[in-house]
């Protein structure tokens, strides 16, 4: 077998036995933990045969082991199980919201990605110039930024004070494509203010690592223009970690987006999380964790294998 | 002399460079790396340019194309190739000069290939950027140069990645990289400096007939006299960025004006007079063999040496020899899986854990990179006298005291006990690793390539204080290094390692004088010697000889 | 001596004051925290109604100012704390896997990278829901999933360290793990880990705030910053500032300490005898 498909396969199983282990450790936190879930459920006030049932419908009688394949096996069939606080079926709760999260996050990866790359390479051609310093500058503010704080600067500046935008953003299946893209407009600036500095600063880095290779020297030496050198020598090298970079922030994107749903109302994933958070609500907890764990290892495992891909070393060995 | 009227290739005049650093969290600084240095080299003919470390040679070099690695720049002066100030020529005119009139070779060919495109691509570009050949007029002129040079399969040998050649293949293919565009100039940077001596000598003599058969004119920068003199028609010595001497080959080598290339000639040719034998040895090394956990081959096999106190021990090898593995061997770092060690008379725990206090003690050791040998948080005194306490109990003043012998001993006197590794000098560094080795009072002292990261004149200084010490203290050296020259000034006892095994071993004038095996010819004929013709004789006698087979 | 940059004498000014306010909060601040003083919502900033309160009131007219006051020492001590628990986890356990080294660092690693895929907000939700919410358990919960980056970068340090040649050295002489730890590894691996005890810090003031913030955090009666942002964020849309009070005052701290951080960054690599020297 090619050392790239085997080190690739590896890649991708690895991944698969973290999901696992994954949904062990998010079983594990929330059901083996000090505390009586039922009680917590149902506060210290609640009757004895209150608690019983709950414990009763939660299957708490049973041993841990036998829930978690039980639950592990629902969720392998798509089956996430019902909500304790309203019964519905948490699949297809998930289902219309997870829509809505992608939407949200796709417009946030489209417009900071390239920014992200664009700033980056500025930096680059003017380093300790002065667009590289105001660069750095507003970076390194923006980073001490919690989404949330962000959120409502931005919502003050733009819908309080002049009135461009609606503070809420809530969107329904029968707004027109233009409507969506209207109203979410606010959180999408927010998420890429809060990613773009992380991004931009790491893009600097991993291209002025390659820029500072010998090879991109002897590409000046002889007597290529900056442009060649830059699309000829530095580009095939930087995919890799250029792409890990991106890899890396859009996976913290999906912590951004827990925090600015619930800033903006958006009725996407994260806000559905933290509301079930709150009412102790286990089974959505634990399939909206798993969800959010899996998006964040396949972005970092589609990382590891762009790098492994545009390795010249690993594709043409020896 | 000069025909006037024949304008120089590259005529450089009061050359000045200043380079600014950025220490983090200090202002900036501004330093003169080159102090008005000027010189010509003519069409056809090879300049070389020595010095040691911080001379500026490269620097000056990469000038002759206008270009300063990161905050380097050229100040003053003028520099004109062809007649033309290239200086004034603007980005335009730079680019014109580079990779079509003027062209390099750097020492780490391995990090100056692009390692994501394949090798012929990287050797026609600037051919076709500067539209000199088309693309097939290129490739055939390449892989002609590849065959010239000596590389295999030169038809094939351009499809390969850079990471798929070796390194002194690669080396090959950057000069021919260099002289694909039918350059007028090639600076060559310490283009061998990297390689192993036998490797070095195909690489130098491929470089050389290239020059000489396509006629081009090259600076050629190293740091090592004997290299240079192959090479060159005329030799510059430089230190500390200032001219000290320029003349031809001949006169630099045979009757050097200034002190300090006479200094610089005769460090080659030291010569240490091998001591009568002295007894039981005090290290008997007895058919050792070891190899690391994750690889499953013997990288020493069967390897058995003696010392006797007071001597020195050599062990000789390229790269890959096996020979600072049998360091780790014996210190105890990689225990043997077969043989053993008698030490003192005393049979010596294969494994670091087995060994008391009293083996550790008198056996001591010095490396190669002195920077990373001390801990950069301790002070002079601390370092040496973490010896004397651990080992003696001595303490306070007593201890101080002892310390300042001991630094008077490296010949470095007062002063230093307060201050850290980062405030002393490569050489400073080195002899304060001597004191912390000596402090112990050991009967052996491993000495793994000790002088191979100094420059000459500072190495030669290391090695007289090393002979001296054993003198006064009848301490035992078991002396790693690649280099043959300083097996000379120092041995007693020579090991030849290759591959893991002892291929030659006994006293210094025998394992010298034929007949040798295979390796060792090899080996001894492939270093450097200052002597015109040197080279050519080499090389004439090995084709002789592969003809005879 | 190099001197201290304006940058950086800002942040140490401001983180300065900060700790002073958290520190001295009980005689700083002029109301209680939970004492109602005037009317909701009065807002002194852009508005013609003047307020005799400096910052306000909030949503149940409690003076901001003293809640602010009060909210800067819990946010601080938290932050303190659970930086200090993922620190002394976080490093003991890295020097140990470096040093050790063997199957202690293969399990104690992989465990840590089991910890390092998922977000650490997510896994603090999933915690959180089943958990009941005291100060101990958010600075427990806090530090311990934050300890997993900390043990990464000393291990990182301690492996550099460990293959150097003055630690070889220091075994070949025959002295003990304890000397080697304390006396060779720690003095090297100081400064790049204090640098990071400051980044560590920031983080979690951003965590605890965005905690409280989604209700998950500091539980009434005791409110931190993250907390009264949550409280008062109705009053945004109409043009109160009460929200953006605390939301500006986390920013401010988490600049301030950024800005001694990174020149504490800058600086450990030119220490004298630094490790990049």
């Amino acid at each position: 077998m090619h050392p790239v498909v085997k080190l690739i396969a590896q890649r991708l199983s690895l991944g698969l036995l973290l999901l696992l282990a994954v949904s062990v450790l998010i079983f594990v936190g929330t059901e083996m933990l000090p505390g009586d879930v039922a009680q917590a459920i149902l506060g210290q006030s609640a009757t004895e045969t209150a608690l019983r049932n709950l414990r009763e419908e939660m299957g708490l009688n049973q041993p841990a082991i036998t829930r978690y394949f039980q639950w592990l096996g629902g969720i392998l069939q798509g089956d996430l199980g019902t909500a304790l606080s309203n019964k519905k079926d948490i699949a297809t709760e998930i289902g219309a919201r997870l829509g809505n999260t992608l939407f949200l996050a796709f417009w946030a990866a489209a417009i900071s990605v390239p920014l992200a790359i664009g700033l980056g390479l500025l930096a680059v051609r003017y380093r300790n110039r002065w667009p590289d310093k105001l660069i750095s500058g507003v970076t390194l503010a923006t980073i001490s930024l919690p989404e949330f704080v962000a959120g409502y600067i931005l919502m003050y500046l733009l819908t309080v004070k002049f009135r461009i935008f609606s503070p809420i953003s809530t969107i329904y299946d029968s707004m027109s494509f233009a409507q969506k893209l209207n109203a979410i407009a606010l959180p999408v600036m927010v998420l890429v203010l809060v990613v773009l500095a992380h991004m931009m600063r790491m893009t600097r880095a991993a291209i002025l690592n390659v820029m500072q290779s010998a090879y991109i020297e002897t590409a000046e030496l002889k007597g290529l223009r900056p442009l060649t050198i830059i699309a000829r020598h530095a580009f095939p090298n930087a995919i890799a970690p250029v792409v890990n970079v991106v890899m890396l922030n859009l996976a913290y994107l999906v912590v951004g987006v827990v925090v600015v749903e619930v800033v903006f109302v958006y009725p996407g994933m994260g806000q559905y999380l933290v509301d079930h958070v709150t009412k102790r609500d286990v089974p959505v907890v634990q399939a909206c964790g798993l969800i959010f764990a899996a998006v964040y290892i396949g972005l970092n495992i589609f990382a590891d294998v762009i790098s492994i891909l545009a390795n010249p070393r690993l594709r043409h060995p020896k | 002399m000069r025909d006037m009227a024949d304008k120089p290739l590259l005529d450089i005049r009061d050359l000045k460079i200043e380079a600014t650093v950025y220490p983090p969290g200090e202002k900036p600084k501004t330093m003169t790396l080159v102090h008005g240095v000027s010189l010509t080299v003519e069409k056809g003919k090879v300049l070389g340019l020595i010095g040691e470390s911080g001379a500026g040679k490269s620097t000056i070099g990469l000038s002759s194309m206008a270009y300063g690695r990161g905050g380097v720049r050229i100040t003053g002066g003028e520099i004109f190739v062809n007649g033309r100030d290239i200086l004034k020529g603007g980005a335009q005119g730079l680019r014109e000069l580079r990779g079509k009139e003027v062209t390099y070779v750097s020492q780490s060919a391995a990090a100056s290939f692009n390692p994501a495109k394949r090798l012929m691509e990287q050797v026609i570009e600037a051919s076709l950027v500067h539209g000199l050949m088309s693309k097939s007029e290129a490739e055939a002129r390449a892989v002609g140069l590849f065959r010239k040079l000596g590389l295999p399969s030169p038809e094939t040998f351009g499809d390969r990645y850079p990471h798929q050649v070796s390194g002194g293949q690669l080396q090959r293919a950057m000069t021919a990289m260099a002289l694909c565009p039918k350059p007028d100039l090639v600076v060559f940077d310490e283009p061998t400096t990297a390689l192993d001596v036998t490797t070095q000598i195909d690489v130098l003599m491929a470089i050389k007939e290239a020059i000489r058969d396509t006629g081009v004119a090259a600076l050629y920068i190293t740091h090592d006299l004997a290299v240079v003199a192959q090479v060159s028609d005329d030799i510059m010595v430089l230190r500390h960025g200032r001219l000290v001497e320029w003349g031809t080959t001949d006169q630099i080598i045979n009757k050097p004006r200034e002190d300090y290339t006479r200094a610089l000639v005769s460090v080659a040719s030291h010569e240490h007079a091998e001591k009568p034998s002295a007894g039981n040895p005090v290290l008997k090394v007895e058919a050792v063999t070891a190899r690391y956990r994750s690889v499953p081959i013997d990288v020493l096999k069967n390897v058995s040496v003696e010392i006797e106190p007071g001597h020195t021990l050599a062990v000789v090898g390229e790269s890959g020899s096996g020979k600072s593995t049998l360091a780790r061997a014996i210190t105890g770092l990689l225990p043997p899986m077969r043989g053993q060690m008698i030490f003192n008379g005393r049979k010596l725990s294969n494994d670091l854990a087995g060994r008391t206090k009293e083996d550790l003690r008198e056996l001591q050791m010095i490396y190669q990179m002195a920077d990373v040998a001390m801990n950069p948080r301790q002070t002079v005194a601390t370092i040496i006298g973490r010896p004397l306490e651990f080992y003696f109990g001595l303490k306070g003043s007593e201890r101080d005291r002892k310390v300042q012998e001991l630094l008077d001993q490296i010949e470095m006197g007062k002063g230093f006990a307060d201050r850290y590794p980062a405030e002393l000098s490569g050489g400073q560094k080195q002899r304060v690793c001597i004191a912390r080795s000596l402090a112990a009072r050991p009967k052996l002292i491993i000495c793994d390539e000790v002088t191979s990261a100094l420059d000459p004149l500072v190495a030669e200084g290391i090695l007289n204080l090393l002979l001296d010490l054993q003198k006064q203290e009848k301490v035992a050296y078991l002396f790693i290094t690649h280099d043959l020259a300083t097996v000379r000034a120092i041995a007693d006892s020579i090991a030849v390692m290759y591959k893991g095994q002892v291929v030659r071993y006994g006293a210094k004038s025998d394992v010298l004088a034929p007949p040798f095996d295979d390796y060792t010819d090899l080996l001894l004929s492939s270093v450097p010697e200052l002597r015109l013709g040197w080279l050519e004789e080499v090389i004439a006698h090995r084709k002789m000889e592969s003809a005879g087979n | 001596m190099s001197r201290i940059p304006l940058s950086a004498l800002i942040g140490l000014f401001m983180t300065g004051a900060f700790f002073f306010t958290a520190i001295f909060a009980q005689w700083l601040a002029p109301y209680g925290l939970n004492e109602a003083v005037g009317q909701v919502w009065e807002n002194p900033f852009w508005s013609s109604e003047p307020s005799e309160y400096l910052l306000g009131t909030d949503n149940i007219g409690r003076d901001l100012l003293s809640r602010m006051i009060y909210g800067c020492q819990i946010t601080i001590l938290l932050a303190t704390a659970s930086s200090a628990v993922a620190f002394l986890t976080g490093s003991i356990l890295g020097f140990t896997a470096a040093v050790v080294g063997g199957w202690v660092d293969q399990a104690l690693s992989r465990f840590v990278d089991l910890f390092m895929s998922l977000p650490s907000l997510i896994l603090a939700l999933v915690i959180l829901s089943v958990l009941n919410v005291t100060l101990p358990v958010l600075i427990l919960v806090m530090g311990l999933l934050d300890s997993t980056r900390v043990y990464r970068l000393a291990r990182a340090v301690a492996v550099d360290i460990v293959v150097m040649d003055y630690v070889e050295a220091a075994r070949l002489r025959g002295e003990g793990t304890k000397w080697i730890i304390f006396r060779e590894i720690l003095p090297n691996a100081l400064s790049p880990l204090v640098a990071e005890l400051g980044l560590r810090f920031i983080f979690a003031v951003l965590f605890i705030s965005t905690l409280s913030f989604l209700g998950l955090g500091v539980q009434p009666p005791l409110a931190d910053w993250g907390g009264m942002v949550k409280e008062n964020k109705d009053g945004l849309v109409y043009g109160i500032s009460a929200a953006l009070v605390p939301a500006i005052a986390i920013a401010v701290l988490a600049i301030s300490v950024n800005l001694v951080a990174d020149w504490v960054l800058n600086r450990t690599t030119s220490l004298k005898g630094g490790r990049g020297a």
